[in-house]
């Protein structure tokens, strides 16, 4: 069924190869318009406008500028490269200050900087070339001081020039970290379908907006550097290289050299052209990254079959892949009538509807997986808060999430012979059932270290319900889980929480209590008590608790488009299905979709979590992923009042609990 | 061509319509049932009546409270920060300009002569764009859909698309919002719903309300279950973008995912995200801003009018744009037939109604609009006598706002009389209209409400299972609801709340227009 990785990786390059490439051309494209405004504004001079003009069309043609802007097109295809290698379109949310700096000193993020500050080198040393004037040279002739009599030219350090060069790095560096720090390697997928000019000219005023207010930032930030270290490149360079010091000129690293008019607007527009240039890359990644893809419902041809849309679906291609298939089924579900009765045909021969199979399922799984997970972090957070009592804590209709399992299963496994296992379930049941049997037992869970005990829990509680369909990016999930409930762990009463999350492995284990686990259990506790009072510590350790909440819901937005497609979809099968094989799953998208809708209501309820989203101020850089878990409240209800509206009474023909019924009824009666 | 010649004579004055039965407007007294028949169905629609005298006087009438405190002089740096905030850089330069402090003339000086640039720059900007200059009240006013949206009552009105419930905006700046199951009637307050000149139901949502205010958006999240009639300001959601005020418009997206929203003085239009308050603008340049949105029925494509003799039809999938100059003013109001396959609109100065129609969408024709290459007139509605009864009556002029129903059988259009002649009346006509296979426009006979009413804002019931029905917001304060009873001959109601999609559907399987038109 799925695609090998070698086809995998033929389709990621067939599909964003072409698209990165299409990206640098344009930026190296739009670099001498870069260049040739840079050049114009270093040569300002208000008080000879015509002898400016002239001067810097004059500049234009020189061979200097023209290096300058070969070697630029060398550094933009470096920065492109790191953006095509950094990109992902599932953020990664740091929880912690402590997981912010272990990503910083990440050998990948180091050597990220280390590149990106040479190349900002490289660029302020274009800039300068291209100022000319007394920042272009390193080394210039001067004359000691002390004998001017005899004048023997000597080769000074010019340290206009090596201010321009590590201003260069710093802006590197900085924008490197800023990179990190602000998640811009997330590729955001916009909220409408534009045009990719378009959606440039839009961006582009706020990119030079952007650039402008930002450069002046660095500009002070380096000034200040210098200022106090200033001094140890200098002298570095003026030893190796052997050059003098001009004794004549202020050092720069004093109040009187850095204020110089000239030197920190040549640095600034340095600075804007280096951010401009690198955004522009960036911009342009990004907007051919997320263009939409068009996948073939169905083949034309055989060997086009890997590339069918419900075939991507179900393999496990590389996210993004998954990202435009699902967006793709988002557009055609809403415009395309062809492509949609292209989904509801059946196979030629058989007379199978195997392209709706395979979309529903996918569908189905991701948002039952949604599922799991937020059962598994609300069980987390209501244990780490009360555990002594949370049975009461979480009375959430108990049989609902254990039906729906059942449904999912059987629908899946609709052809295998497994018996579908009793609606047990709900992890809620099966982890509250032991610490009734042993409520006293508190810190004497067997185990050494906790973060295993969860990893097996969860990848337990994912198990046996895909189990057929053990999707790897489920398990590929399964240590983020980890993450977010040790996040939560870590809030404080890590004592209480533990027992819990380890009772899943108690159950299929009985392993006594052996003397020594207990004891360093305790130490560790103790260790941890002591730890946690530290302030210094805490202020690394401390999560977050809206980081940890964006990280749950950090790749919404595949739910949010498979919701819409599906939901779209069913609605459009109304009319346009004719062989009725949307009704056939209906009654599983339906409790899929109100179980997870159950499960979200109860997620904003939480303590800690706000119910507005942040206001986002229209900057340049997208925190769009702060906010998907709104979105995906939003479109949840928006989908099931699609269904329900199109199909109307009809709905009460459908099986599903009754408890669901109850909910129909009131989204039939709009009063949800 | 339909002309208002061909019109029934109007009601005798004293009568007032009160339903369409049997191919005929049937007038009456109030006190006169409906028949037996129909009478379930309006049982339950409340008729209201909020006259002026009974809303709560309100403080507009005063800017601010400052009369009611003694008068104190501030410092001229104090008096500069507050013209900052609440007017900008030219309330600034006002302030200082007129400052009585002695010292800083030269200041004074600098700041008079740039007053006296930016006053000139403005005219020019005003000279291209005259509505520019309005004050913000006036160009609500100017461009809002209600008649006399400055004197009346009632400023706003909106159905829900769904469900019988339907919101009501005050001149008191209050929303009230009826709903026929239920006697609550939660009244909106906030404090920045000011001026409010739109509003708008989310589709395929229980209660959320978008309110175009002077200046932000509102978007009110009522819970349709809750008893409170006075919901707090924190159920609503402030839409806010730096000079995107005032709104006039607004338009929900049939998919309830997105709201658009556009100001006169912006030439940006908004698209919103609501649940994530992002926006992403569609800029194009000319035509000084956007006073009316309209989004067709099937979610393809919007109408968005420009203060000036040029309006555009957007296409909602890639958001590319057709642009129609008119010859002789802007676009003043306009509505989508059910499958947005066409436009009827009217333009300020012309008492004609122009129709687009535009070719069938699919899906494959990405990023075209497809609009036929000119529009042709429908209906004229130049002045017209009729001779009655009880005198001589003229009616006719320029259309103000229009309203078509959503099986699209009924179009209402509201008349406004000859400025100029006092005893031309502002008035409702309805038209009966067929789609499809070709469009067809026929008069079906002018309504008239209680003595002295004019007409301010319609509206049609979005989903009236026997026919159509027809809200008319009088400029007495009252509302009334006029049933139009016929059998649908076009579209079948298989869905029960003639869902948008199911309406999308049914555009995509019927045929191309048997014949072209002019």
């Amino acid at each position: 069924m799925s695609a090998g990785p070698g086809q995998q990786q033929a389709l990621l390059r067939q599909v964003l190869g072409w698209r990165a490439a299409a990206a640098v051309a344009w930026s190296v494209l739009l670099l001498p318009l870069c260049t040739a405004a840079f050049v114009v504004l270093s040569g300002i001079d208000p008080f000879h406008p015509l002898r400016w003009v002239s001067n810097s069309f004059n500049d234009l043609y020189t061979s200097c500028v023209i290096f300058c802007i070969l070697l630029m097109s060398v550094v933009i295809l470096v920065i492109s490269i790191f953006n095509f290698e950094f990109y992902a379109v599932v953020p990664s949310i740091p929880c912690s200050r402590l997981a912010l700096i272990g990503k910083i000193i990440h050998p990948q993020q180091v050597i990220h900087s280390v590149v990106h500050a040479v190349m900002g080198m490289l660029v302020a040393w274009c800039a300068a070339v291209m100022t000319k004037g007394k920042f272009q040279f390193l080394a210039v002739p001067c004359t000691s001081s002390e004998s001017l009599d005899d004048a023997v030219p000597q080769m000074c350090l010019n340290e206009y020039h090596l201010f321009f060069l590590l201003s260069g790095a710093f802006m590197g560096y900085s924008y490197s970290l800023l990179y990190l720090v602000n998640n811009m390697s997330y590729l955001p997928f916009p909220i409408i379908q534009q045009y990719k000019y378009l959606r440039f000219r839009r961006s582009l005023p706020l990119l030079v907006k952007h650039s402008c207010a930002e450069s002046l930032y660095l500009v002070r930030n380096f000034c200040i550097a210098y200022y106090f270290f200033g001094y140890i490149p200098r002298v570095w360079i003026s030893t190796t290289m052997d050059l003098h010091i001009d004794s004549k000129l202020h050092p720069l690293d004093t109040l009187t050299g850095l204020l110089d008019l000239s030197l920190l607007y040549h640095t600034w527009l340095c600075g804007v052209f280096l951010l401009i240039t690198w955004y522009i890359a960036w911009l342009l990644f990004k907007i051919y990254a997320t263009e939409t893809h068009h996948f073939p419902v169905q083949a034309t041809f055989a060997e086009e079959t890997d590339q069918c849309l419900p075939k991507i679906l179900n393999s496990n291609p590389p996210l993004i892949i998954k990202f435009l298939a699902l967006q793709d089924l988002m557009l055609l579900s809403q415009y395309s009538p062809v492509r949609r009765q292209e989904v509801f045909s059946l196979s030629q021969p058989g007379g199978h509807p195997h392209n709706w199979t395979a979309i529903s399922k996918e569908c189905l799984s991701l948002l039952s997986d949604l599922t799991q997970r937020l059962i598994a972090q609300q069980e987390a957070a209501a244990a780490n808060g009360r555990a002594k009592q949370p049975a009461g804590e979480l009375k959430i209709s108990p049989q609902t999430p254990g039906a729906v399992v059942t449904e999912d299963m059987s629908f899946q496994l609709q052809r295998s012979n497994v018996i579908p296992r009793a609606p047990m379930p709900s992890l809620v049941k099966s982890s509250l059932l032991p610490l009734k049997t042993s409520p006293g037992s508190d810190v004497g869970t067997p185990f050494s270290s906790p973060a295993l005990n969860c990893k097996v829990g969860i990848l337990d509680l994912n198990s046996p319900w895909h189990g057929s369909v053990q999707s790897p990016h489920i398990m590929r999930r399964g240590p983020k889980l980890w993450t977010s409930n040790s996040d939560l762990q870590m809030n404080g009463s890590h004592q209480e929480s533990f027992p819990v999350l380890s009772v899943v492995r108690a159950g299929s284990e009985a392993v006594q209590p052996s003397f020594i686990y207990t004891w360093l259990q305790n130490k560790q506790e103790q260790i941890k008590n002591f730890l946690s009072k530290r302030v210094l510590i805490m202020y690394f350790f401390s999560k977050h608790p809206e980081a940890s909440i964006q990280a749950v819901f950090s790749d919404a937005q595949m739910h949010i488009w498979a919701l819409e497609g599906l939901s779209h979809l069913v609605a459009a099968s109304f009319t346009e299905d004719q062989f009725g094989v949307v009704q056939t799953t209906l009654p599983t998208i339906l409790n899929t979709l109100l179980t997870l809708q159950e499960v979200v209501d109860r997620h904003f309820k939480l303590p800690h979590v706000s119910s507005k989203p942040p206001r986002i101020s229209g900057s340049l850089v997208d925190t769009s992923y702060k906010t998907l878990r709104f979105a995906l409240r939003a479109s949840l209800k928006t989908a099931l009042y699609r269904i329900t509206t199109v199909f109307g009474e009809h709905l009460n023909a459908v099986q599903v609990s009754t408890e669901h019924k109850k909910r129909l009824q009131q989204f039939l009666e709009y009063k949800e | 061509m339909c002309s208002l010649g061909l019109f029934p004579p109007p009601p005798p004055p004293g009568d007032i319509t009160l339903y369409e039965f049997n191919n005929a407007l049937v007038c009456g007294h109030l006190y006169e049932k409906l028949p037996l028949a129909f009478q379930s169905q309006l049982a339950d629609l409340p008729v209201l009546s909020l006259p002026k005298e009974t809303l709560k006087a309100h403080s507009r009438l005063e800017h601010s409270t400052k009369p009611a405190f003694i008068h104190h002089r501030e410092s001229l740096w104090k008096r500069c920060i507050n013209a900052w905030r609440d007017v900008g850089v030219c309330g600034v330069l006002n302030e200082v300009a007129n400052a009585e402090e002695e010292a800083l003339q030269w200041v004074k000086t600098g700041s008079r002569y740039a007053l006296a640039l930016c006053h000139w720059v403005s005219s020019l900007h005003g000279s291209l764009f005259p509505h520019l200059s309005l004050t913000s009240e006036d160009m609500i006013a100017e461009f809002s859909q209600a008649v006399d949206w400055a004197g009346c009552t009632i400023r706003a009105f909106a159905w829900h698309p769904h469900t019988s419930k339907f919101a009501v905006a005050l001149l008191d700046d209050s929303i009230r919002v009826y709903n026929t199951n239920s006697a609550t009637i939660p009244t909106l307050k906030h404090r920045l719903q000011r001026n409010v000149a739109a509003m708008a139901w989310k589709p395929l949502c229980a209660s959320i309300l978008a309110v175009a205010c002077q200046s932000c958006v509102l978007v009110w999240h009522l819970d349709p279950t809750s008893l409170s009639t006075r919901p707090s300001s924190g159920c609503a959601q402030v839409l806010s973008y730096p000079g995107h005020s005032p709104v006039t418009s607004l338009a929900w997206a049939p998919s309830g995912e997105l709201l658009l929203s556009a100001s006169p003085v912006d030439t940006t239009m908004l698209v919103w995200d609501v649940s994530t308050e992002n926006c992403v603008q569609l800029q194009w340049f000319g035509g000084g801003g956007v006073t009316y949105l309209a989004w067709s029925p099937d979610g393809s494509k919007v109408l968005a009018a420009t203060p000036s003799a040029v309006f555009r039809v957007w296409e909602a999938q890639m958001w590319t744009c057709e642009r129609w100059p008119t010859i002789k003013g802007r676009c003043q109001t306009g509505c989508w037939s059910p499958d947005g396959s066409r436009l009827l609109f009217t333009v300020l100065g012309e008492s004609v109604i122009y129709s687009l129609s535009f070719s069938e969408y699919r899906g494959e024709t990405q990023g075209q609009v497809g609009g036929s290459k000119t529009a042709s007139i429908v209906a004229d509605l130049s002045e017209t006598t009729f001779e009655t009864l009880y005198g001589e009556e003229r009616i006719g002029g320029e259309v103000h706002s229009m309203a078509w129903d959503p099986s699209g059988e009924r179009l209402a259009v509201i008349i406004r009389g000859n400025p100029d002649v006092p005893e031309s009346p502002t008035v409702v006509a309805v038209f009966r209209t067929r789609n499809s296979p070709v469009f067809e426009l026929l008069p079906c006979g002018f309504l008239r409400g209680e003595r002295g009413a004019q007409p301010q804002l319609i509206a049609f019931h979005p989903c009236f299972k026997k026919g159509a029905l027809l809200t008319v917001c009088w400029s007495t304060g009252k509302i009334s609801h006029i049933p139009f009873f016929f059998v649908s001959a076009q579209l079948p109601c298989f869905s029960p709340g003639r869902s948008p999609v199911a309406a999308m559907a049914s555009a995509s399987v019927r045929e191309q227009p048997l014949f072209s038109e002019l």
